[in-house]
């Protein structure tokens, strides 16, 4: 079962991923991407990863990919325009690109010992309860430095955006 | 139903190295503002992708930790982003990176 | 295999009440709303219009299926589709009642039981955007763009003092599934207060639960917050361009908002399906409800309004009779009366959504959003710090 689930949502986020390289239209770049992160939480919730998988829906299919969409209807942004592209990029990018993940796929496959099968629901380890433990014992210093990275995100954010309604 | 073989946690990290490949030619190539920083999402959730899993080799959740703030940080980095393109398109009335070439108007 | 089959008889059991609920919200919405404001509502399909829903349905299918030709045609039948299928899905993980034992097998009245729940709804009704936003951008109409972005920037303000609300009866009750927070609530103080978190010691909770529920109006983009369907305003914002089943599908998921959300309501707040005085007592109140309400029917039947009622309403008595005689069956008690207790709440949740559609009138839009940022944000983040402040000093 957790094969077929792995095949299945690795396939969906691959197609997806293709797509939003592919589109021109950003509002469909914008959806396969939600399509990525939905079949990434869901291959979290295969790994055992339940709290992360939420999370990921909540915060990058809710609030992140929602900005993203908002963004795009308030620009009205069209389709994007060809322009010349560098000979080289037209030349070696593909070569490139399939050598990057020929080299990844060899470290992953040939240098790394042996990983374990992934059984789903044989290590539930993700919980929210462990997870909180973690976050205010162990890492307490970078939980509260992200939280001054956030309001710092939100000072900006607002200053921007004050600058653009003036 | 058939009895299908567990996957190997290296098709996840397989997996993870296509769509952070995808993530950096969507970089590469593409000329609109917001299509290359949605592809920068791509790579970080592609990261979160490796993290997770190598979380699951090592029965510790700190990888989960730490996927959890590559998340907090992308939320971060998005409200500015995009107020950041928001503010490009007021001034230039553009979103192609390649027609955003001069330091001043 | 087991497992398999007793699924699948729960999400067709599940299915089919919550479509029927769905579609009969619709005619006590009309109903109630016209004794408001002193009309009698659907009258004529039916006795009482009580077949009017059929009608609806049997209308919308057969109705013109438009598509402009100057839409987004992908995202244009594309949006219903992820606007249903994301309202649809929540229901699957309310508890409706306690574990129960049926010929031997042992099973949870919930399609599954989700250790992270309350996270799950959050994340679908967080993702449930997208209909709304993509259905306003690809019709390509200027009240259809208003109305959506109107409706997700409503949606995502309201989402922080929602989720801040939900937070505080968690910190109480020290879990995120369902039905863990349902059975933390069972017993009674002092023998007749239930431990519902509205009550629950150290901290009530009622402030969290009118803060839940403001931002469940918004949320489920119901009046007075209706601003992405303000018809005096936007013609019908987003959906003006959605005929036939495309927009009977955005109707059906703003109905399967307020179910869910009334739902969750009651199993966070009112103690899900624990009834409200101790068990002997309790287990009689759905009997002694519908014995009353077949009295109250005779009793018309006496002095009838119209020459159809002399028939109809002993016919709604005798259905209402063999109704409570059904709660009376004692064998059956451990399957009913939990569901009782547990529809009677979200009924009532689902009243009071109508009932304030019938007396408030709509916000401003301005005022909407300093509503949200200035005074409801605030209101929960206090109320979240008290409830730490207490489960941390008691």
């Amino acid at each position: 079962m957790d094969t077929i689930l792995f095949i299945v949502f690795a396939i969906v986020a691959i197609v997806c991923a293709f797509n939003l390289v592919l589109q021109r239209h950003p509002i469909s770049s914008a959806l396969s991407l939600i399509g990525v992160m939905g079949s990434l939480a869901v291959l979290y919730l295969l790994l055992g990863a339940e709290f992360i998988a939420m999370a990921q829906v909540i915060v990058y299919g809710g609030a992140v990919m929602v900005l993203f969409v908002l963004v795009i209807m308030l620009l009205n942004a069209g389709t994007e325009k060809i322009s010349r592209k560098s000979w080289f990029a037209q030349i070696a990018g593909l070569p490139l690109l399939l050598a990057f993940v020929a080299l990844l796929g060899f470290l992953i496959r040939g240098v790394l010992p042996p990983l374990r099968a992934v059984q789903f629901g044989s290590w539930v380890g993700g919980t929210a309860e462990r997870i909180g433990q973690m976050l205010f014992t162990q890492y307490l210093l970078p939980f509260e430095i992200i939280s001054i990275l956030i309001l710092i995100a939100i000072l900006g954010a607002v200053v921007l955006a004050h600058k653009e309604f003036d | 139903m058939p009895h299908l073989p567990p996957v190997p946690l290296s098709w996840y990290l397989i997996l993870s190295a296509i769509l952070f490949a995808l993530g950096v030619a969507g970089f590469l190539y593409r000329k609109s503002i917001l299509t290359v920083f949605m592809s920068i999402e791509l790579m970080l959730n592609a990261v979160n992708l490796s993290f997770v899993s190598f979380s699951y080799e090592l029965q510790r959740i700190d990888g989960h930790i730490y996927s959890f703030f590559v998340m907090v940080v992308a939320a971060a980095e998005a409200a500015v982003g995009l107020a950041i393109i928001l503010t490009i398109f007021k001034n230039r009335g553009t979103l192609q990176i390649d027609e955003v070439d001069s330091m001043k108007l | 295999m087991n497992f398999y089959i007793v699924s699948l008889i729960k999400i067709a059991i599940v299915f089919g009440v919550f479509m029927t609920t769905l579609a009969y919200l619709q005619w006590v919405e009309r109903k109630v709303l016209a004794h408001i404001q002193s009309r009698t509502g659907p009258l004529r399909v039916g006795p009482h219009g009580l077949m009017q829903p059929l009608a609806d349905v049997v209308k919308l299918l057969t109705k013109e299926d438009l598509l402009p030709p100057y839409v987004n045609r992908f995202f244009y039948l594309l949006a219903p589709f992820i606007a249903v299928c994301l309202a649809l899905i929540s229901i699957s993980i309310i508890p409706f009642g306690p574990r129960i034992t049926v010929f031997g097998y042992q099973t949870y009245m919930q399609i599954s039981d989700v250790n992270v729940g309350i996270l799950f709804v959050l994340a679908i009704s967080a993702v449930s955007v997208y209909g709304v936003a993509l259905a306003g951008w690809s019709s390509n109409n200027k009240y259809s763009l208003l109305g959506a972005l109107r409706s997700s920037a409503q949606m995502v303000s309201y989402e922080l003092p929602l989720t801040l609300a939900i937070i505080s009866p968690l910190l109480l009750n020290n879990h995120l599934n369902f039905r863990a927070i349902s059975e933390s609530q069972a017993g009674y103080y002092l023998g007749f207060i239930p431990r519902w978190n509205i009550v629950q010691m150290p901290f009530p909770q009622i402030f969290a639960f009118i803060i839940f529920m403001i931002a469940a109006f918004a949320e489920t983009n119901r009046l007075p917050f209706d601003l992405a369907e303000a018809e005096n305003e936007l013609v019908a914002g987003f959906h003006t361009e959605y005929s036939s089943m495309k927009f009977a599908c955005f109707f059906m998921s703003e109905y399967a908002h307020m179910v869910t959300i009334s739902c969750v309501a009651s199993l966070l707040f009112l103690g899900g399906w624990h009834p409200l005085f101790p068990a002997p007592y309790s287990d009689w109140v759905p009997t002694l409800l519908f014995v009353f309400a077949a009295i109250l029917c005779f009793l018309h039947a006496i002095t009838p309004a119209r020459q159809r009622d002399r028939k109809t309403f002993p016919v709604f008595g005798i259905a209402f009779l063999i109704i409570a005689a059904i709660w009376a069956v004692p064998f059956l008690h451990f399957v009913l009366v939990p569901v009782f207790w547990f529809a009677a709440k979200a009924g009532f949740l689902l009243f009071t959504f109508i009932w304030v559609r019938g007396t408030l009138p709509r916000f401003r839009y301005d005022q909407l959003m300093h509503f949200a940022w200035t005074f409801l944000f605030p209101c929960a983040l206090l109320n979240l710090l008290l409830t730490a402040l207490c489960v941390a000093v008691f």
